[in-house]
């Protein structure tokens, strides 16, 4: 079996997965009148969902490029700072604390530029001060939109 | 011609603000290489929450033309298409720019955007209110053929694969039914708590279009991306437009082609820009040129991609089908608004919505006004490093997911579901049935139920759902939709698979 064929055969029966929970609950949870529209959604879904793994698995399913290894190792640390700002950082650190690290995080971690050399740290600072100066307008001030506070603001 | 009793309110002081800040803001977004259209418009739908409706779509639908048309900046200037649209675009337009033609081509793109796209709003005030006269007809079961004929012609055209673009479709509809079933007063799906509420249009929006386009930025790595705009010497503006006279066929192509595809539910402006190009190209006597820098090229595709605007509102307006992948970004802000598209949408909202439409005829006029004078600037900060970028979306995505329903529920939703999105891209599936799946999930549930109620007490299902004209007419369409697509994929073999080999993308 080829890796092109693998790589579409693993999002194929995740997919069938799900289908089949989604048919599962659709006709066994009650009452059953609130599931009358998934359950004819989930018939056609499981349909298209065995369809798509048997193209998968016969090599038919060619449309798509599927990801990677260097994609995920680029992926993978930008991924996770975005993870832990959304799952963790926003809500326990304050959201514009959060925001903050994350957006110098990324931009600082992606940046062709030198992490060796100062003058490019102060300006990904600056650039990251600037960015949330306008977030901190257009939200807190423009929109009134009350954030979750964290350990500092 | 009643539209002409709600001009007043596009030259209203804060409307006519928010559509020329939304005419230059769009301009710039457009520009600006993998911010998409799609996604310009669903980042600022939370944006329209604290205003009118009426304020709220000037605002997209400025948003929407303009970032079509400024997709054109950094396809001339960079030879980076700045939305799926301006594919076509790219192809001449560049080779102008490299001949140290850059100006004539912005103008002459800018001008024939402005010609295609106050055709195709011209198209939108006149079809739309005969639609909707025809709409009066529609009963419950009719409307929910309608809901799936929305999601199976997005599904079938708008992906490579028709099998994997009816399983967004599902996967939306699916999506749809998560959460609190208001007629039943029964949970559905709920596998976290997050999910109570069920999923929010926007939040979703924002997951399913922004968040990928992120990761696409984030999976190329630490690479120098940017490239030198060319330089845009001065031309004269009135030299431009009596040129554009003489592409005049050029023009009507486009346009007509434009028009006509964006009245069919789903197609979008990438295709009305290459078909129009092909279409241009196929009856020029000097077709031999196209390619290499043939102004004709430019104004086929660009007059296309603006026409494609007005008409894709038309079936949107009435049918609550988009005509576009924007288009239903836009659905979602109508809704938000409680504004349900339909015959009585004139009759119930006509400030709203007439003033939305012409406030889109005025940008066409504002776009090429602004498009023109900013066009060089514009390109200069297209190229913002996509670090910053990345990082910016991410943040706004976050903040625009929350200030909706101040939920942090609500920001994990987004996210999930834009990972999610992104792992499905890689493999063909596409965003635009999902999310069609997913706002048009509710119409057609409620439908479906209310019919099969008052199926119960007439004759039963069958003849309630699969009889009658109309009823025929629309099965008929939906089958007829995924019946051309399979046909389609069939013919093309799955050609695709030869230029996008599983895994090598980052290579």
């Amino acid at each position: 079996m080829t890796s092109h064929r693998l790589q579409h055969i693993v999002p194929g029966f995740a997919i069938f997965v799900l289908a089949s929970v989604v048919t599962w609950l659709s006709f066994t949870e009650q009452p059953a009148e609130a599931f009358l529209f998934p359950r004819v959604i989930s018939v056609v879904f499981i349909i298209l969902a065995i369809w798509n793994l048997i193209r998968a698995v016969t090599g038919m399913s060619k449309v798509g490029r599927g990801i990677s290894v260097e994609t995920l190792k680029n992926l993978a640390p930008g991924l996770a700072v975005m993870l832990l700002y959304v799952f963790f950082g926003a809500k326990h650190l304050g959201f514009y604390l959060g925001s903050t690290l994350a957006f110098f995080t990324i931009y600082s971690f992606y940046d062709p530029a030198s992490w060796s050399s100062v003058k490019d740290w102060i300006k990904r600072a600056l650039v990251t001060a600037a960015f949330m100066a306008v977030i901190y307008t257009l939200f807190a001030v423009v929109l009134q939109v009350h954030t979750p506070r964290g350990i500092l603001f | 011609m009643e539209f002409l009793n709600y001009f007043g309110g596009v030259f209203e002081p804060w409307a006519f603000m928010l559509l020329l800040g939304g005419t230059i803001g769009g301009l710039i977004l457009g520009a600006t290489p993998g911010l998409s259209p799609t996604m310009a418009v669903a980042l600022l739908i939370p944006f329209t929450f604290h205003m009118s409706a009426t304020h709220g779509l000037v605002l997209l639908g400025a948003a929407y033309t303009s970032t079509v048309a400024g997709g054109a900046v950094s396809a001339i200037l960079l030879k980076i298409p700045g939305a799926p649209a301006n594919i076509a675009t790219a192809l001449d337009g560049n080779e102008m720019a490299k001949r140290g033609e850059g100006a004539r081509a912005l103008h002459l793109s800018f001008l024939s955007s402005g010609v295609g796209g106050v055709i195709g709003i011209l198209l939108l005030i006149f079809l739309t209110p005969v639609l909707a006269q025809w709409v009066l007809k529609i009963q419950t079961p009719h409307v929910f053929w309608i809901a799936i004929l929305g999601v199976t012609v997005i599904g079938s055209l708008d992906s490579k694969s028709f099998v994997k673009g009816l399983l967004s479709g599902c996967i939306g509809l699916w999506l749809s039914t998560i959460g609190y079933d208001e007629i039943q007063g029964t949970e559905r799906f709920i596998f976290a708590d997050a999910l109570g509420g069920g999923i929010g249009i926007i939040p979703a929006l924002i997951g399913l279009f922004a968040i990928p386009q992120v990761l696409d930025m984030m999976a190329k790595g630490r690479v120098d991306a940017l490239v030198e705009a060319l330089e845009v010497p001065r031309q004269k503006l009135a030299a431009s437009m009596r040129e554009l006279t003489k592409y005049g066929r050029a023009l009507s192509i486009g346009t007509v082609v434009g028009s006509i595809i964006g009245l069919i539910p789903g197609v979008g402006g990438q295709i009305a820009g290459l078909v129009a190009y092909d279409q241009s190209r196929k009856m020029s006597p000097q077709r031999e040129k196209y390619g290499t820098g043939h102004p004709e090229g430019l104004v086929a595709a660009e007059s296309a991609n603006n026409a494609m605007v007005g008409p894709s509102l038309v079936p949107l307006l009435t049918l609550s089908i988009p005509g576009s992948p924007t288009a239903a970004v836009l659905l979602g802000g109508l809704l938000i608004k409680e504004i349900f598209p339909g015959s009585d949408i004139f009759e119930k909202h006509p400030e709203v919505v007439w003033t939305f439409i012409n406030s889109m005829l005025i940008g066409q006029v504002l776009m090429v006004i602004f498009g023109i004078m900013i066009a060089g600037w514009a390109a200069k900060i297209a190229r913002a490093p996509a670090p910053i970028m990345a990082a910016g979306v991410l943040v706004l995505a976050v903040f625009g997911s929350y200030s909706v329903g101040q939920s942090v529920g609500d920001v994990h939703i987004m996210l999930a579901l834009g990972i999610g999105m992104f792992v499905l891209e890689k493999f063909g599936f596409s965003a635009a049935p999902l999310v069609l799946g997913l706002i048009l999930g509710p119409i057609a549930g409620d439908n479906f139920t209310q019919g099969m109620t008052l199926a119960a007490a007439q004759d039963g299902p069958w003849v309630y759902f699969f009889t009658g004209t109309l009823n025929i007419v629309l099965i008929a369409l939906v089958v007829a939709s995924i019946a051309y697509s399979f046909w389609h994929n069939m013919l093309a073999g799955d050609k695709s698979a030869a230029a996008e080999p599983v895994g090598r993308e980052a290579k």
